[in-house]
């Protein structure tokens, strides 16, 4: 499968590389070592879309509030309270066991850099 | 990612030109994405592709349906909580908000060598990239009995929300008290794995209000319940004592749908007032027929950093239909999930950039056990990039259900339904 072997063209940067490829029908770029952190981060904020959004406006409950805008620090210190088990909570003691600290405050600082 | 910067990439092809045909690359205007279901992951891929290319894909959402049902929350319509029109979702924010571009249509075919699929009404829909989010196909051809005429309007799956649900919900109301309602679980995978088990416990809930010497039979081809089982069995004992009776290894042979028997591979058959008959599933018949349900005919396998098909280049699987990694349960929420990765992949690759090689995400998934009280599980899911697979991190449970999460279910549901679709 050709991972990058899209039909789309690239960026002139890349644009040779990609058509050198498909032209030697080389079957893969290959996986990028890292991916860009900012979109890398907006991908794992995302995942917490789902819950946490404004869907209910000002009527949101207490839990699920949307979260762009939030306050860096107070988020990733909240994140790293529901992990320690010092904060107590339906899920998100338990979600945040599954995250690398690392990557609790890459997506707090994204959350923080977002329009509310 | 700007418009311009794709109509800038998409007019600078001087250096193309010797490209094979196939590569679709030689071609001037917007990238085009067809996405195929309107489900929780067509309808999140269509709108998080026109968030995240600045709207510079053009992106085509298929789907027959007017609106989504929805399918979690659709127990609390046989339990009488919620109505119908309550999980209804319109795709209009979708077109008005977002500019994706929706075709109430089929696609009968895909002509992946020619980067179009084939609509219902004859037309053609160019792609540089195909989303398929196909949900499950019931298998019925193993139940003989299920072929006969009028065998689907007598037993029913409502595994599909929809009228299936109403009809479900409409046979509970005429079943007299002290009757039987039989549920049956296929094997896993199936789609939803603890809906059968909340189905069960919204019956009961409806038995215990106003039909209090009927009963709620479970029976489980599987050898123990395949979710929250120790929850659920303690919600049957607790809550419907003489209600819910739980049998396992009760694996479905064939039906008789007029008087309501059931024969089980093992076990003597039995005869039920309404029969629920959840059917084992496959990937949604369009994945299936273009040879893309390449695990055991049923699931399609999928690269997990992209979601892109294991057999065909550019077409990208989302969803209930995908051959999942251990853990990854068939549930709305993780559609949702899997069409975020799957977009921010597409949108990376028709811009040239590299694919997040790290994909991390999560699922959440609520069972209601009476019409307030609800229960959840957990689970984060991370790349393992040496065995190209999803891993999953242990499941978090609830301890019990409480009317707490039951406020939280609600409140999950109405936020997923406006990240999917609004």
């Amino acid at each position: 499968m050709t991972r990058l072997a899209h039909s789309w063209p690239a960026p002139a940067g890349r644009r040779l590389q990609v058509a050198l490829t498909l032209m030697l029908g080389s079957a893969s770029l290959g996986i990028p070592a890292h991916a860009d952190p900012n979109t890398q981060a907006r991908a794992w904020a995302a995942a917490c879309t789902g819950c946490h959004n404004g869907a209910d406006g000002a009527e949101t409950p207490a839990g699920m509030k949307p979260l762009a805008g939030a306050n860096r620090d107070a988020m990733l210190d909240k994140l790293l309270r529901f992990k320690a088990g010092q904060l107590p909570a339906t899920v998100m003691q338990q979600l945040t066991q599954g995250y690398e600290d690392a990557e609790l405050r890459a997506i707090a600082d994204y959350f923080s850099r977002q329009q509310p | 990612m700007s418009r311009r910067h794709f109509l800038h990439t998409a007019l600078g092809l001087g250096g193309l030109a010797t490209l094979p045909a196939w590569s679709g690359i030689a071609r001037p205007g917007p990238a085009r994405v067809v996405v195929v279901g309107g489900g929780y992951g067509g309808a999140t891929a269509a709108k998080y592709l026109r968030l995240w290319s600045d709207h510079g894909i053009e992106v085509t959402l298929v789907e027959p349906s007017a609106a989504l049902v929805s399918c979690p929350l659709s127990n609390l319509v046989l339990g009488g909580s919620q109505t119908l029109a309550d999980i209804t979702l319109g795709y209009d924010a979708l077109v008005a908000r977002h500019g994706v571009r929706l075709i109430r249509d089929r696609v009968s075919a895909l002509e992946p060598e020619r980067r179009r699929v084939r609509l219902g009404s004859g037309d053609t829909l160019a792609y540089d990239r195909l989303v398929l989010a196909p949900g499950v196909d019931l298998i019925w051809d193993e139940l003989p009995g299920m072929a006969r005429p009028g065998a689907h309007d007598a037993v029913l799956h409502a595994w599909k929300a929809g009228p299936q649900t109403a009809a479900l919900r409409a046979q509970l109301q005429a079943m007299p008290d002290g009757g039987i309602c039989a549920i049956t679980v296929p094997r896993l995978p199936y789609r939803c794995p603890p809906g059968p088990y909340e189905r069960a416990c919204q019956v009961a809930h409806y038995f215990a209000r106003h039909k209090p010497r009927s009963k709620v039979l479970v029976l489980d081809a599987n050898a123990d319940v395949t979710s929250k089982g120790a929850l659920f069995k303690q919600v049957w004992a607790e809550r419907y004592p003489g209600i819910v009776e739980y049998r396992p290894r009760h694996a479905v042979l064939d039906v008789d749908a007029a008087t309501r028997r059931v024969q089980f591979e093992f076990e003597p058959e039995l005869q039920a007032d309404v029969l629920n008959l959840i059917p084992p599933m496959r990937a949604g018949q369009l994945a299936v027929q273009a040879g893309l349900a390449t695990h055991q005919g049923r699931w399609c396998e999928v690269d997990f950093l992209s979601f892109e098909s294991s057999v065909a280049s550019g077409i990208h699987i989302l969803g209930d239909a995908i051959q999942s990694a251990p853990g990854m349960p068939k549930s709305g929420h993780m559609a949702n999930q899997q069409a975020k990765v799957c977009a921010a992949a597409i949108v990376a690759a028709l811009a040239g950039q590299d694919i997040n090689p790290q994909p991390l995400y999560n699922n959440a998934c609520y069972s209601f056990v009476s019409d307030r009280d609800a229960m959840h599980v957990v689970s984060v899911h991370r790349y393992d990039a040496a065995r190209k697979t999803m891993t999953a991190s242990p499941l978090g449970l609830s301890s019990a259900p409480s009317e707490l999460e039951g406020r939280h279910a609600l409140t999950w549901a109405r936020h997923i339904w406006s990240d999917t679709l609004g």
